[in-house]
């Protein structure tokens, strides 16, 4: 219990270590890992969704769109970026590529089952009411496929910011990775102290993005998306 | 001296003795490291990830399906168990392992503790899914056929809910064999130690290469195997495909 303390003090000084006043400051590697994985995420986002929602859309490329998803889970984040560092070294652009490895899958995976799964009387209905193809998917299909969209969106970005601090033990500073992977300079309380930062970060993440969800889900849906996401595709692991 | 010359320059224990040209150029991929370091170093790595994986899935299997079968019977008990191992399933593993580290030391029951607690949802969800996606027809009949309710459960709902179920251990087998790589950070076992050693040494990329390849393919061999062991446990479900 004691190490727990010391890591709450560790956390109370903001990264504060006595002897070394030239480590960055916790607030400052938080927001770093935060810039880190946002552009990861970004970029996978703007890469997935659309590939996502279009195959979704025909209702083709199933096999493709989930076992994607089942690739990545079994790639690891170190080895991802170890495989990085062996071929072109190791710097911000290597991690974001490992990023969005990681992250492009279960966005990718969880659009096209978001828009595929969407109930086809209502489509027909849609169709049936002279709505254009492009009008059935942004005013009909996006909509209800919003909760599994935000569900892959969700897991990626806590794989992100698992696979960032990960990237510190390959070597890449930028990250609350940084005081884990050097205990030598933080000790063992800095490390915990850092620990208990990132853990919370990603449950942050999580429900800040759950909140958006809410937000963007239009009203006549929240009831029904209760239940999907109960039931939607299971969330990415933080590998 | 010897201190002298552990500063001076950097140890690298795995090709120290007989490097070839290869590996002093640390070229993409050396054969002749891999024959040399595959008996000491990479089988060994390797055999260590399987038991890791092997026993998080098996104990987290026991208590999922211990948590599914009684959120099976007391349903207000599938909120709570869902909370609390979405939880876990969130935080970064490298922050588990961490965390872990300061009340249970650093030891094979840190990285196991981390490793099961990952297997908790995804298990749990798929085991609850399976036991309730039985028809009620088929309860109502098992019913009219005499059986107990432990009857009911063993010969009935259990093996209708398998394909859910190996869904299931698919995805936290494939899961764990990934974050095992991990667990250096606080138990000295499985790939991920000959991939921290090569990532001090430069990297060296052969090890990584290897190393890194070996997880990912244990990962797409467990995954296959589980697709068989599910094809051999339901003999019915091939009925209907051909």
């Amino acid at each position: 219990m004691h190490e727990f303390v010391e890591a709450l003090r560790f956390i109370a000084h903001n990264g504060a270590v006595a002897g070394a006043p030239t480590l960055p400051s916790l607030t400052h590697l938080a927001l770093e890992t935060l810039k880190v994985g946002a552009i990861g995420v970004a970029i996978s986002v703007v890469l997935a969704v659309p590939l996502g929602v279009w195959l979704g859309h025909l209702h083709r490329g199933s096999f493709l769109a989930i076992n994607i998803g089942n690739i990545g889970r079994a790639l690891p984040s170190l080895v991802v970026l170890a495989i990085g560092d062996a071929f072109l070294g190791l710097g911000l652009t290597v991690v974001e590529l490992a990023l969005v490895i990681l992250a492009f899958p279960p966005i990718v995976t969880n659009a096209y089952l978001g828009v595929d799964t969407v109930d086809r009387d209502l489509v027909d209905a849609a169709k049936g009411m002279g709505m254009s193809g492009f009008e059935i998917l942004s005013r009909v299909e996006l909509p209800l496929a919003l909760p599994l969209l935000f569900v892959g969106i969700r897991t990626a970005a806590v794989f992100v910011i698992s696979t960032t601090t990960i990237a510190a033990l390959a070597g890449f500073s930028g990250s609350l990775g940084d005081v884990i992977a050097n205990e030598t300079s933080y000790h063992f309380s800095g490390v915990l102290g850092a620990a208990i930062c990132v853990a919370a970060l990603a449950l942050t993440v999580d429900g800040a993005l759950t909140l958006v969800q809410r937000v963007l889900t239009p009203r006549g849906l929240r009831v029904a998306q209760l239940e999907s996401s109960a039931e939607a595709g299971l969330a990415q692991p933080a590998a | 001296m010897t201190f002298a010359l552990a500063a001076a320059g950097p140890v690298i224990p795995n090709y120290a003795a007989q490097s070839s040209s290869c590996e002093v150029h640390n070229r993409l991929f050396c054969a002749e490291w891999v024959r040399r370091n595959w008996a000491p170093v990479l089988w060994p790595a390797l055999r260590e990830h399987v038991v890791l994986a092997v026993v998080a899935v098996a104990i987290g299997f026991v208590i999922s399906m211990a948590l599914a079968l009684a959120a099976h019977r007391y349903s207000w008990l599938e909120r709570p168990t869902t909370l609390v191992t979405t939880i876990l399933y969130t935080i970064p593993a490298l922050a588990l392992f961490e965390l872990l580290a300061a009340p249970v030391g650093l030891n094979v029951y840190s990285a196991e503790i981390a490793l099961v607690s990952y297997t908790l949802l995804i298990l749990f969800r798929n085991i609850l899914a399976g036991l309730r996606a039985v028809p009620a027809d088929v309860l109502d009949a098992a019913e009219g056929a005499g059986m107990t309710r432990r009857q009911t459960l063993l010969r009935v709902e259990l093996p209708l809910a398998l394909p859910a179920i190996v869904a299931g251990l698919r995805i936290a087998i494939v899961t764990i064999i990934a974050l095992a790589t991990i667990v250096y950070v606080v138990y000295d076992r499985g790939l991920g130690v000959p991939i921290h050693t090569a990532l001090g040494e430069g990297p060296f990329k052969t090890e990584l290469i290897v190393a890194g390849g070996l997880a990912i393919l244990l990962a797409l061999v467990a995954d296959g195997l589980l697709v068989l062991a599910q094809r051999l446990l339901t003999p019915w479900a091939r009925v209907g495909e051909s």
